[in-house]
């Protein structure tokens, strides 16, 4: 399944909802997409990962570059994961420790 | 045993097209189903890193993968780049995530230099619980 990015507020966060599938292919829209939302100014970005069936180290390495470019331009970042599959290659990588992750959209804007 | 081979040029989105079939080989020889998320993922990492590979060098020879079975499902992904490529530091995050994930979820993995010239091979392995069905 391709790669679907939207966007959507929520108490002050943009939350970017990512669905299908982030790879070595549909990882680029996704940081372009992210740099894009930090570019406009906002100062708080949620990836939200509830619809991704699938995600490779590019994807992982995709999302610590936001978190990065989040904190150099002084906004928030913040990740919605609840899928097993992806918390278990977030807990392999102890990038768990890394990146800022919320079990839903409502904790994540809540923080 | 019997081989499933692929050759495709190094781009991004053939990747996709080999995790799905190493997974439908993967099914096919008897590897279990909880262990197919796994070796959908590390399939995916074997091939990003030769595509990345080739890419970083500029070669644009095929990528290789060999899916076989027998007493196990083994996994075979040949790359022809050298190693004297710079990589950029965004890029090495993605390098370092890779070869963890690849040492954490593969327990019978090598990789090891082509004896015939630059490049190197990922062989990765995983047992399989029945008698295999390929070339029936």
């Amino acid at each position: 399944m391709e790669l679907s990015l939207a966007t959507r507020v929520v108490a002050m966060h943009t939350v970017l909802e990512v669905g299908g599938e982030v790879d070595v292919y549909t990882a680029p829209k996704l940081r372009e997409r992210i740099a894009e939302l930090l570019d406009s100014g906002v100062t708080g970005v949620v990836v939200d990962l509830a619809k991704v069936e699938f995600m490779d180290s590019t994807g992982l390495g995709v999302l610590v570059g936001g978190l990065r470019k989040a904190r150099a331009a002084g906004a928030t970042f913040g990740v919605v994961c609840a899928r097993e599959s992806l918390l278990k290659i977030f807990r392999i990588t102890a990038l768990d420790q890394v990146l800022p992750l919320y079990p839903s959209v409502d904790a994540a804007t809540a923080s | 045993m019997a081989t499933v081979r692929l050759e495709f040029t190094p781009e991004p989105a053939h990747v996709r097209t080999a995790r799905l079939v190493g997974v439908a080989v993967a099914r096919r020889a008897g590897v279990p189903d909880d262990q197919l998320d796994e070796v959908r993922l590390a399939i995916g990492e074997a091939c990003a890193r030769a595509v990345a590979r080739h890419q970083r060098v500029g070669l644009r020879d095929v990528v290789a993968v060999a899916f076989s079975d027998g007493d196990r499902y083994l996994v075979q992904v040949w790359d022809h780049a050298g190693d004297d490529a710079p990589i950029a530091d965004e890029e090495q995050i993605t390098v370092d995530v890779s070869a963890s994930l690849l040492q954490a979820i593969v327990k019978d993995l090598q990789v090891r230099p082509l004896d015939d010239g630059p490049g190197t091979e990922v062989q990765m392995a995983w047992q399989v619980r029945r008698a295999s069905r390929l070339g029936r």
